[in-house]
């Protein structure tokens, strides 16, 4: 007969409100083999725990149950609690009455019945459940971070500085990201170039960083502390253990008139090519879609006056395997954009904005490159169409972000402020023109943040109008911005030189394929999700892999920052163990009834499955069985599901603990 | 099946098997979201979706289920890479012997529900819940149960709520020896 301790928690009124705990308490005592049950207000407390622990010494428990929030917030707590108190760790469980129950139900009556269920079902885990122990794995002490944007970059270095080792993968030719292509940053207005392209080179510096540009992720395998990951290096058609980047290719090569990516298409480029001047490595790279030679087979310009004999036109993509005990997930963002979207795309464009067909509507990063001295247009505003100065701009925030009928319903958070930046930077370069904005609000929590604003409008005379527009068309070289202007009531009609659009953050392109080769999760935005909102904001819910920057959501670089070193914290502390334990949630075999079908063999994604041999003492073969290697096993339960034989079982979920908890229903 | 005459005072049981990754995590969503949803629904966590075994989706209707819903990770996004297809391949075999056996199988749902779905999640169980409200308790299992239990205890009258712990049922393990 088992001895069992329940433990209702009321969660402060979190689950007392609707659950009635002293009766879930008391219909607990009244499961056979239930020794001690009570309710406390807050069993996480120090003295909730305490209670624990007492009532295991007290009571001769041998299974605790803990009915309060949901395991994946605290079962680590009471399994530890439970620990100390003697127990196997896995022979507590928790009931989830707070997220299943009392916070998604308002009857009192029925959420307290549902809550003596859960209780009652959860009673069967623990009654069922075995001893396990901890299975230890060794850590490798390397980092694989992906992408090479500020969030990637920063959190290479802090890893790198703890001297561990650190290969970073860009899928770009050049590291940098978004970071690279912005004039000047809010709120303080410095250079980003200035702050950002040394720390490319720290990268590219670092003894114990490993940088693969114009790679990518190509599949991910194994586990916290022991991933393989193998890397795709596309063909760069240039060696880069011969170039020395003096750039004579670059100049020579005739095809010269392909818009450059960097400049948001603005710029010209060669078809050989470094993105940017400052670019980390300066190898260049062939666009093969657009150079000569790829095209027609006649041309070979560049490899002539490459004097190292650098340029290969036959290189092809190559794979190496990288063993990485922690990954960081640092892919950042792209910009939405107005266009015409693909038939079923769940995001629209915007039709009444001329779905992009008007040139001089152009996006905040085009404006970026407008006002940067290394843009296209050496630092002066101009306009795309003529190339005139604009004397009137109007910039038109929430372009996409916070508009649900576009299919975008959260807020991008960066806009307002660089909005308010763009309007500074038009201002002191265009000393007579007048910057109008669209504002649905202005958004500036942050240090500093909204000092800067209020200079935005209080200084430097831009005009914030509080309403949406509803549409814009061409008049002459005009573009009529009609909107309204909500304080005052009225219908608003601007004739603009320029227009500039806010648009909104989206992840970058293929971010939902990635997630699905390192299996963790993501929204229906395809940000990838944190483990918990409030305290696991680093944390991916597979273990051993971290999150920096916009690929979690929109973020200013102060936050990316911060995210990224918060991210190699997390890497770092990993990493001070020689080994790992894990969940002890892993397949085994019952040798005696196994047939040797191997069933499981073909269902296992993990590999994890062998076949073993059995010999009697004359050392004759009796039969093959399966045998699970415990430290490839993920424990998915697949194979036992499989199993015609139910000879393999996983631990923490067999059939018995399932059907006793199905009898109980 | 009666379902026009069985009317809305019936409150179903409901149980559903669901991967702790992504179902398990989207319910917990509607949790701190505090969205609202029929409390009909009893959620078993297992590892994945693929640790599912048909019986127990026949066991769950056996021992009084009035409806099944299996959830688990999007196709694609399985935490174990690629439990949920096998889930989804082996339940499409499932269903069709479920509806031989004389099932309505719109008592079983199979439903993808990702962690950032809290609403889907409720979604799905107020849909489940409702449509099954209208279709009445679930005849067919509870009757063969009964028989069962008659087979055990021979004429006994048998509260169904008790007789798993019952002293009578532990005499009759004990006497199969």
């Amino acid at each position: 007969m088992s001895r069992i301790g329940v433990f209702v928690c009321h969660c402060g009124e979190n689950i007392s409100r609707t659950v009635d705990v002293e009766q879930v308490a008391k219909a607990a005592g009244e499961i056979p083999g239930v020794a001690y049950s009570c309710d406390y207000k807050y069993m996480c407390s120090d003295p909730g725990q305490t209670l624990l622990k007492k009532a295991v010494a007290e009571h001769k428990l041998d299974g605790v149950l803990v009915a309060a929030c949901s395991p994946r917030m605290h079962e680590k707590t009471f399994r530890k609690a439970a620990e100390a108190a003697g127990l196997n760790p896995y022979l507590c469980e928790m009931a989830n009455i707070r997220e299943h129950c009392s916070w998604v139900h308002e009857d009192r009556d029925m959420a307290t019945a549902k809550a003596k269920d859960i209780v009652k079902l959860m009673v069967e885990r623990v009654r069922k459940g075995k001893s396990l122990a901890p299975i230890t794995v060794p850590v490798t002490k390397r980092a694989l971070v992906i992408g090479g944007g500020i969030a990637g970059i920063q959190a290479a270095l802090d890893v790198a500085d703890a001297g561990h080792h650190v290969i970073m993968v860009e899928r770009d030719p050049s590291i940098g990201g978004h970071m690279a292509q912005l004039s000047e940053t809010f709120p303080t207005l410095d250079c980003s170039q200035c702050i950002m392209t040394p720390k490319m080179v720290d990268v590219a510096n670092h003894p114990n960083i490993t940088l693969y540009t114009y790679s990518e992720i190509e599949k991910v395998e194994g586990y916290i502390g022991n991933f393989q990951v193998t890397v795709k290096h596309k063909a760069r058609s240039v060696d880069e253990s011969k170039c020395t980047g003096c750039g004579v290719c670059m100049t020579k090569c005739p095809k010269k008139k392909i818009p450059n990516e960097f400049d948001q298409g603005h710029g010209m480029r060669p078809a050989i090519y470094v993105p940017f001047p400052q670019a980390v490595p300066n190898t260049p790279v062939i666009d093969r879609e657009n150079c000569t030679m790829f095209q027609s087979g006649k041309c070979g310009v560049c490899a002539k006056v490459c004097g190292p004999g650098a340029v290969d036109y036959e290189q092809k993509d190559t794979f190496t395997v990288e063993d990485v005990g922690a990954i960081v997930v640092a892919t950042g963002f792209k910009l939405y954009t107005i266009d015409r979207k693909p038939e079923g795309s769940p995001i629209q464009g915007y039709g009444e904005f001329g779905y992009g067909t008007i040139p001089d509507i152009i996006d905040g990063m085009t404006f970026e490159r407008l006002a940067s001295a290394s843009g296209p247009t050496g630092g002066k505003i101009l306009r795309p169409s003529d190339g005139k100065e604009p004397k009137q701009v109007v910039f038109i925030q929430c372009v996409g972000s916070r508009a649900r009928e576009k299919g975008i319903s959260y807020c991008s958070k960066v806009c307002c402020m660089y909005t308010a930046k763009h309007t500074m930077l038009y201002h002191h370069k265009v000393h007579d023109g007048q910057a109008y904005v669209f504002f649905m609000d202005a958004r500036t929590p942050g240090k500093g943040y909204d000092e800067f604003w209020r200079r935005a409008v209080e200084e430097e005379e831009a005009v914030y109008i509080r309403g949406m527009v509803s549409r814009m068309y061409q008049r002459g070289d005009k573009i009529v911005v009609m909107g309204s202007d909500i304080q005052v009531g009225t219908q608003v009609e601007i004739e603009a030189d320029l227009v500039v659009l806010a648009t909104a953050v989206q992840p970058q392109d293929g971010a939902d394929l990635l997630a699905q080769k390192l299996g963790i999760s993501y929204d229906k935005y395809n940000f990838y999700s944190e483990a918990h909102a409030k305290l696991k904001p680093v944390e991916c819910a597979t273990a051993g892999i971290y999150l920096a920057g916009a690929c979690q959501g929109p973020k200013d670089i102060p936050d990316t920052v911060s995210q990224a070193s918060a991210a190699a914290a997390k890497v770092m502390t990993l990493f001070a163990k020689d080994k790992l334990e894990r969940d002890p949630v892993v397949a085994k075999v019952n040798e005696k009834y196994c047939v040797g079908c191997f069933a499981c063999k073909k269902v296992c994604a993990y590999g994890a499955i062998e076949e073993k041999e059995i010999r009697d003492r004359q050392g004759n073969l009796v039969k093959k069985v399966a045998y699970v290697n415990p430290g490839v096993c993920g424990g998915c339960g697949t194979c036992q599901a499989t199993c015609p034989s139910k000879s393999i079982e996983l631990d923490g979920y067999t059939d018995e603990q399932i059907m006793a908890m199905i009898e109980a229903l | 099946m009666h379902a026009e005459h069985i009317k809305h005072d019936f409150e179903p049981k409901i149980v559903a098997f669901v991967c702790t990754w992504c179902t398990y995590a989207g319910a917990d969503l509607a949790g701190t979201s505090r969205m609202q949803y029929p409390s009909n629904v009893r959620v078993l966590k297992f590892p994945c979706t693929g640790r599912i075994d048909p019986v127990f989706i026949l066991r769950a209707f056996q021992k009084g289920a009035d409806g099944v819903l299996v959830s688990g990770c999007h196709p694609g996004d399985c935490h174990y890479m690629a439990g949920n297809f096998h889930a989804r391949r082996r339940f499409a075999a499932f269903r069709a012997l479920l509806s031989f056996v004389g099932v309505d199988l719109n008592r079983l749902q199979f439903s993808w529900v990702s962690a950032a779905e809290g609403g889907k999640w409720v979604d799905v169980v107020t849909e489940l819940t409702e449509r099954v409200r209208t279709m009445g308790p679930m005849p067919e299992f509870k009757e063969l149960e009964h028989e069962e239990q008659w087979s055990t205890f021979a004429g006994a009258s048998v509260d169904k709520s008790t007789v798993l712990n019952s002293p009578e049922l532990k005499e009759a393990y004990d006497s199969i020896g």
